[in-house]
């Protein structure tokens, strides 16, 4: 939505540890319609940034295209975004993140962008466990173009335009877990209470983070029969066991139960703890969480939360073997072996 | 019949069957030949396959240094059931045939123009070799040992040769020395002064080299700093990586953890592969992928992307044959077009065309700096022929004060230094190119957001008809610095009278300077320009308009550098006369100067001294 923020900030405004108020993580002013699902996403990245302490120039934002991917010039104002090219953006984050690996990646794709055009991207960015946060923010339509179906639309339902949606829909977190993807996640733009945690540990999580939000488009895929509206998701959505984050710089208190809490530690230190619910199986199993998934839809419900996660994940650049001084960094001394073992080459293909 | 008597100056040709170790065999005779001293160039004629399929191995052997491909076959072995009766009819008049005379040859092949030699070359092996997988693959040592002697190498040039191949491994060498004494001996017992060739030990290589255009390649991005590459498969640019993975699992491992300061990343596709080189450029690593026809293709869009954004990335296209897929494993050089304006809108890219390894490495090192300093694509025209055949070379050499140029990159320190407001897309110093900055390079200064969507001077998207128009005449500004910056075409005049002129580039030049020397000796001054880069400089406007006739030698059917020229140097209609190849074969002198007497014969006699027309020779 277009308006007018207003400049002025209350002089006590909340400082983090770094000494930043929120303001140091917004960006420009949204022009997505009022009321985007999206919006909502973009501001629980800000908080999620601001409450952890990160230095929003050690952000690198990147997106492909579509109303989704617009969103980064809506947060952390002080990173440098890239705004690259319909269903492309994992490609362009992995060469990025090759070049530094000192830097957090935050990807935001749309479900046209990850889903249809960029299927083949998102399944190899997913499989190479690169490290980044992949989020999708998922309204089952082409915004852009008005409101076209798309790829994540759900069988059967219907969007606004009424016809209902004649293809099965493709469940990206399933398809991320099945993939290889180490913390698969999918949220609810309007559920900020759960997005907040969530989106803060898959910034803690070492490799792949896979988030996937709801995200309704309030213009072409609100309709009440639109699985991807408000109300239908409001009613359907059903979570897997709830969690808390604790980052590492937090002591750990438990406040919980230990009968019924699962602490799961985090690349960095941080902790998600678990509340356990005897119906729920651990998330820490993959065919579990598929199962999950799977019986959820058989009762037409949308689970959300961590649906999956290995804590202890290798990412690319531990594939890899690289160097621990980020590539872009090193010099002609470290790059280049120098005329005299050019010399010797010549003489070896001699 | 008169047979053909050469020293150092003929053509052999393999013909065998794909995947039964002919290759190794094969380049072993190229090397001993090169290793004589004696100027060398091996050409690999093979099919789309694995196994089974026909595959050539022609070696063109010529002391005076003409090493373009020359057509045709002095001697040829023939060890391919498939192809023998082609190859028994393809052999010149007056040359020479050698079979394996285990079977006798079919009725029918027959010929008093040239010397069949048979050699029993599978029973001599079997008599030997009692292992499968060894029977086949000495047979191909067998034959070599053969042309040890009928070609007067001698056993030890060979019998060294192999050592040095095995050096690591002695107990290989063994059998291959056997089997090279076997073929040595029956031939010499059998075919004394059966053959007219010889090759004799000369000094006409000196310190040149004898490599690959696709290793040079590798080994000048790896000199010039290049940390990540982005590829897909595909022939004939798949060597490129491989080779840069192979020279920086060598030099690019950090000695003391012996991790790597590389990183290769095999995409799912083409379209990947770029945007992991781009991804990369953006955040200041040097970057680059090699791609070959089709690849082109796919890159174009993000092509247009790092034109638009400008962002600097390194493309080495070793072309192919087209369109489509084409002849997947013939040369060409048919993508002139397509790289120089590839994507959507008024897009154009920088174009290298390297004609021999060493330029490979050359161009591909520059490159990097070019596309740093410029922030732009930089695409290297290699192609089959000079990518994948050994070529001989200048050796390679690097200045070790040479300094990366990383072009305009603001650091941290340097923002803060700024008196004015920073502007990712301001022209500062009237040249086109503007300042960037890097992720993570100062906490509050310096971010923006890169985008394919129009943008004003300070990187924010813009549908402002001005501001667009503002950048994008930016970006020719731009061009015009890139016509400084790129290497200036190599002009020789033969006749300063200007009549005639002919241009070519990349993997022609080889044949058409033989084929120019062949003209002069005839009576015809042709005057050449080869073209090292797009964009064109003043000076290849020049020569062009200072030449009554301009003929345009290229490896494509539309004469596609012809194209470039007309349209960027506004040329005259009919001033460029078309001398095309696009067989999928290397060019040759031959059909050069076959395509210039029948133009000139169709136009002013003028054009002709009297001198004698050259004689003719082998096809």
């Amino acid at each position: 939505m277009s308006y007018e923020r207003p400049k002025f900030r209350h002089p006590e405004a909340q400082k983090n540890k770094l000494g930043y108020t929120r303001k140091a993580y917004e960006g420009a002013i949204s022009t997505l319609c009022a009321g985007c699902g999206h919006d909502s996403i973009v501001s629980s990245i800000i908080t999620a940034f601001f409450e952890m302490s990160i230095e929003p120039h050690k952000v690198a934002k990147l997106s492909g295209i579509g109303c989704s991917s617009k969103t980064p010039a809506y947060f952390l104002g002080r990173s440098h975004g890239f705004n690259s090219v319909h269903g492309r953006m994992p490609s362009v984050a992995t060469g990025a993140n090759m070049a530094n690996k000192d830097l957090i990646y935050l990807g935001v794709s749309g479900d046209g962008d990850t889903a249809s055009i960029g299927m083949g991207q998102f399944a190899h960015v997913v499989r190479r466990n690169l490290n980044m946060i992949y989020i999708v923010m998922n309204n089952g339509c082409y915004g852009l173009t008005k409101g076209q179906d798309s790829a994540t639309a759900d069988k059967g339902s219907k969007s606004r335009k009424g016809a209902p949606v004649s293809f099965e829909s493709i469940d990206l977190c399933e398809l991320a877990i099945l993939l290889g993807a180490d913390f698969v996640a999918r949220g609810f733009s309007g559920d900020k209470k759960q997005l907040l945690p969530m989106l803060k540990a898959a910034i803690s999580h070492k490799g792949m983070a896979f988030v996937d939000v709801i995200s309704p488009c309030v213009t072409f895929n609100n309709a009440p029969t639109s699985t991807k509206s408000y109300s239908w998701v409001r009613d359907h959505m059903e979570a897997t066991a709830t969690f808390d984050f604790i980052p590492l710089q937090q002591e750990i208190l438990t406040e919980y139960d230990h009968g019924s809490t699962i602490p799961v530690s985090l690349h960095d230190g941080s902790v998600i703890t678990l509340h356990k619910r005897e119906d729920k199986e651990i998330i820490t199993n993959k065919k579990d969480a598929i199962n999950s998934l799977e019986e959820a839809k058989a009762r037409d419900q949308i689970l959300t939360g961590i649906l999956y996660l290995k804590p202890d994940s290798e990412d690319f650049h531990d594939i890899n073997q690289t160097t621990d001084t980020p590539l872009n960094q090193l010099t002609e001394k470290e790059l280049c072996p120098g005329d005299e073992v050019l010399q010797a080459f010549n003489d070896s293909m001699r | 019949m008169k047979r053909i008597e050469r020293v150092n100056d003929f053509v052999v040709r393999f013909a065998n069957v794909n995947g039964s170790g002919s290759a190794s065999a094969n380049s072993l005779f190229a090397k001993v030949v090169y290793r004589l001293g004696v100027p060398v160039s091996p050409k690999n004629v093979f099919p789309s396959n694995i196994q089974g399929l026909p595959t050539w191995y022609e070696v063109r052997i010529n002391d005076k240094g003409y090493l373009g491909r020359r057509g045709g076959a002095d001697f040829i072995i023939a060890v391919n059931g498939q192809t023998l009766r082609d190859d028994f009819d393809m052999v010149q008049p007056g040359g020479y045939f050698l079979y394996d005379s285990t079977k006798d040859l079919p009725a029918g092949f027959s010929r008093d123009d040239i010397t069949v030699i048979g050699i029993p070359i599978t029973q001599l092996c079997n008599d030997e070799f009692s292992d499968n997988r060894m029977r086949q693959l000495m047979k191909n040592i067998i034959y070599i040992g053969a042309l040890a002697y009928l070609l007067d190498i001698g056993l030890e040039p060979v019998s060294d040769s192999i050592t040095k191949q095995f050096a690591k491994k002695p107990k290989l060498a063994e059998p291959n020395i056997k089997a090279l004494e076997i073929g040595y001996h029956y031939a010499k017992e059998h075919h004394t002064e059966s053959c007219g060739l010889s090759i004799q030990a000369s000094d006409a290589v000196g310190d040149q080299i004898l490599i690959d255009g696709n290793s040079g390649a590798a080994m000048g991005a790896l000199y010039a700093g290049a940390t990540v590459v982005g590829w897909y498969p595909i022939t004939p640019s798949t060597s490129v990586v491989e080779a840069f993975e192979r020279f920086a699992g060598r030099y690019r491992l950090d000695p003391d953890t012996g991790k790597r300061r590389y990183a290769a990343i095999q995409a799912e596709d083409e379209l990947a592969a770029i945007g992991i080189a781009i991804g990369a450029g953006w955040n200041g690593a040097r970057s680059f992928t090699a791609t070959s026809g089709p690849g082109i293709s796919l890159m174009s869009e993000f092509l247009g992307l790092a034109y638009f954004t400008e962002i600097p990335v390194v493309l080495i296209n070793v072309q192919r044959s087209g369109p489509s897929t084409g002849m997947p494993t013939r040369t060409q050089q048919s993508d002139l077009l397509a790289c120089a304006y590839a994507s959507h809108g008024d897009t154009r890219n920088v174009l290298l065309f390297p004609s021999d390894p060493r330029e490979c490495f050359d161009m591909t090192a520059d490159a990097f700096d070019l596309a740093d300093r410029l922030q732009t694509p930089v695409i290297v025209m290699s192609d089959l022929d000079l990518g994948m055949n050994d070529h001989l070379c200048a050796p390679f050499s690097w200045d070790d004060q040479r300094r990366y140029d990383r072009g305009k990159v603001l650091s941290g320190k340097e923002l803060d230094q700024l008196e004015r407001k920073w502007g990712r897309y301001l022209d500062i110093d009237k040249d086109g190119i503007c300042y960037r900055t890097l992720p993570g390079a100062h906490p509050d200064k310096g971010a923006y957001t890169t985008r394919g969507t129009s943008h004003n001077e300070y990187a924010a998207y813009t549908e402002g008809s001005a501001a667009y128009e503002r950048g994008m005449n930016r970006l020719l500004n731009k061009w015009e610095t890139a016509r400084r910056l790129v290497p200036l075409p190599e002009v020789v005049i033969r006749d300063k009278q200007k009549k005639l002129g002919a241009f070519f580039f990349g993997s022609t030049t080889a044949s058409a300077i033989e084929a120019l020397d062949r003209l002069e000796e005839s009576g015809i001054a042709v005057n050449s320009m080869r073209i090292k880069a797009f964009p064109f400089q003043a000076e290849v406007f020049d020569f062009i308009s200072e030449h009554e006739l301009v003929f345009a030698i290229e490896q494509n059917r539309d004469c596609q550098m012809q194209i470039l020229l007309a349209g960027e140097c506004l040329v005259a209609p009919g001033k460029m006369m078309p001398v095309t190849n696009f067989n999928g074969l290397p060019i040759t002198a031959r059909i050069i100067t076959n395509q210039v007497h029948t133009t000139l014969l169709s136009r002013e006699k003028s054009f002709i001294s009297p001198a004698p027309i050259a004689q003719e020779e082998t096809s």
